[in-house]
């Protein structure tokens, strides 16, 4: 499988990350040659193999359904570029 | 006294105890060597050296009154990559301008416990993605390591070359890492340091910047096995804050290295002997194979027939992950923002100027294996992989091998903008064919500086063991250690 200039435009859409018609190209290249690399797994013969979910043989652990932390909003928002009252501030989403 | 920098961690303690020197001469005496090496080796991307002198004086209170930690005024340098309240976090990307956590990283916190203090925030690749510390935001750290002869710069490997720099340059007592492919083995191997990577679950992944939360795991490097164990022993142990940090006791892991392979069965894996392996890499793998029999370990070949799909798998798993990891850097919550005409001109502007080429490329593959038509093929097909990697480990476990031995890294430190490497992602990836099997079955792993490449350059043999078995690895690296009987540190040129 190979990508080509619509599906890298496609995937930097999904990823939220702005591809510049310039680099698309190089892109294209980079993610190819990394995609030609992992083709590999193809020849492996995984019939009746479960997919690792966990490396280490463990269940979740589940705590009590209880708040056990919060009630700090000011340093929730102390890193953020925009706040205010401590909301964090974006452009408008609904007109 | 002079140089104090230059002690091990534990000549260091030592030293303290005995009253031969205070905490405060001894994190003068790196600061000082890091105000000296930093603008040539870029090791640090921050140094606290207040705060670390205000925490020397409380340390050396402590030793006066006989309330010592266990590293009580040890200066140690952190990784970027470990949240540090009010310090520095940005992983070394640029999408964390100006980050300052309000809090701290569980294994920092655990250091501090003991009494370790903090020197700095050390380099590192961006986001840990990278094997030469080249894709960081603050430019590459510049390897203490030269080849005879010649003044070019080399890495110090990656990711956290930082951390191995600092350590092999005398700028801490030890560092912290983390190891998600390789980075804290490779590095180590290329600056003739030591590095742990612990079984996946043994340190909390709390407040650790999460690149691939499946594979990532912290671990120290250090200038001795015996030092690599002391930091072992603080950084670990259970943290509900973790929901994968495993319940399981922590042992003095120090209390094992001089146990010695006497009895042991090492697995020596045929797979590892890669076509095209430099002649110096084989004889330094014989060579570690002598040594340990030598001290009564007996060898046994194994095969691990995935080993090749590792890279490959690994290649889908960790961007799959990074790439939902990283989703949080919006532009909202910390970090930079470039403001657009609507919010997802704002997300995708941000995201944009905010990471680096490297981190861009895995968010994109990790994007492309996860969307809709390409998961089974992709993802759920490297994940099944994975299960057969973990799968020939346990079975070489089973026959009877107590832990096995390869080379580290399958070359010695290269040139900084290697073109080669810059102009193929997929070079660069090779760095960690070695390592990266073992994050993948989430076992620990130890590189041991054990020799020299016709340059005079560090190479390291690794050592894998059995899952939460890291003191067989401790004993087993303190015989190559003590075999190779090699100085490993940099003549300094900066």
């Amino acid at each position: 499988m190979s990508v080509d200039a619509a599906t890298v435009k496609r995937i930097g859409s999904l990823a939220r990350i702005r591809i510049e018609d310039s680099e698309v190209g190089t892109y294209q290249d980079e993610l190819n040659v990394i995609l030609g690399f992992v083709e590999q797994l193809s020849e492996v013969d995984v019939s009746g193999v479960e997919p690792m979910t966990s490396v280490m043989p463990m269940s979740l652990r589940r705590r009590d359904d209880v708040v056990s932390d919060g009630g700090y909003p000011e340093k929730i928002v102390a890193n953020s570029p925009l706040s205010e009252d401590n909301f964090f501030m974006v452009p408008k989403v609904v007109e | 006294m002079t140089e104090l920098n230059k002690l091990s961690l534990a000549a260091a303690r030592k030293g303290l105890l005995d009253k031969k020197f205070s905490a405060t001469e001894l994190t003068s005496s790196y600061l000082d060597a890091i105000g000296a090496a930093n603008p040539a080796l870029n090791a640090y991307v921050a140094v606290t050296g207040e705060q670390a002198l205000d925490k020397a004086k409380a340390s050396d209170a402590k030793l006066a009154v006989g309330e010592a930690g266990t590293l009580e005024g040890i200066p140690l340098g952190v990784k970027d990559l470990f949240a540090t309240k009010g310090v520095h976090t940005q992983a070394a990307s640029h999408i964390l301008d100006g980050f300052k956590p309000e809090y701290e990283s569980s294994v920092t916190a655990n250091l501090w416990r003991d009494g370790a203090l903090m020197l700095g925030k050390l380099n590192m690749d961006e986001f840990a993605m990278g094997s030469s510390n080249e894709t960081s935001y603050y430019g590459p750290v510049v390897s203490p390591f030269r080849a005879e002869g010649s003044n070019a710069n080399l890495v110090p490997g990656g990711s956290s070359g930082g951390s191995a720099a600092a350590v092999s340059a005398w700028l801490c007592a030890g560092a912290t890492a983390t190891d998600t492919g390789g980075s804290i083995r490779q590095p180590a191997a290329f600056t003739g340091t030591v590095g742990m990577k612990p079984t996946y679950g043994r340190c909390s992944r709390w407040g650790t910047v999460a690149f691939a939360s499946s594979l990532d795991q912290a671990g120290p490097i250090t200038r001795t096995v015996e030092d690599a164990a002391m930091l072992m022993t603080s950084m670990s142990g259970f943290d509900p804050k973790d929901s994968t940090s495993v319940d399981i006791a922590v042992p003095d892991f120090a209390a094992a290295i001089e146990r010695g392979v006497k009895g042991l069965t090492i697995g020596v894996p045929r797979e590892y002997r890669m076509d095209g392996m430099p002649q110096e890499i084989e004889t330094l793998w014989q060579q570690g194979i002598e040594w340990l029999k030598a001290e009564g370990a007996t060898f046994q070949d194994i095969s691990l027939p995935h080993t090749k799909y590792a890279l490959p798998a690994y290649y889908i798993v960790a961007p799959a992950e990074a790439s939902s990891n990283l989703a949080r850097y919006d532009g909202v919550k910390y970090g930079l923002r470039v403001s657009g005409k609507d919010i997802t001109d704002m997300y995708e502007l941000t995201r944009a100027a905010g990471f680096g080429r490297e981190v861009k490329r895995r968010i994109m593959i990790g994007t492309y294996v996860l969307s809709a038509g390409y998961y089974d093929a992709y993802y759920l097909q490297a994940q099944k992989v994975r299960t057969l990697i973990k799968r020939d480990f346990e079975e070489a476990f089973n026959s009877g091998v107590d832990t096995i031995l390869t080379p580290a890294t399958p070359s010695a430190a290269f040139g900084i903008g290697d073109e080669a490497m810059a102009a193929d992602p997929v070079k660069m990836y090779l760095n960690d064919v070695f390592t990266v099997t073992v994050n993948m079955a989430g076992l620990p792993g130890i590189a041991v500086p054990a020799g020299k490449d016709g340059k005079g350059l560090p190479l390291g043999l690794q050592l894998i063991g059995k899952p939460f078995d890291e003191e067989t690895l401790f004993a087993a690296g303190r015989v190559i250690e003590r075999s190779a009987a090699m100085d490993f540190s940099p003549k300094a040129w900066w």
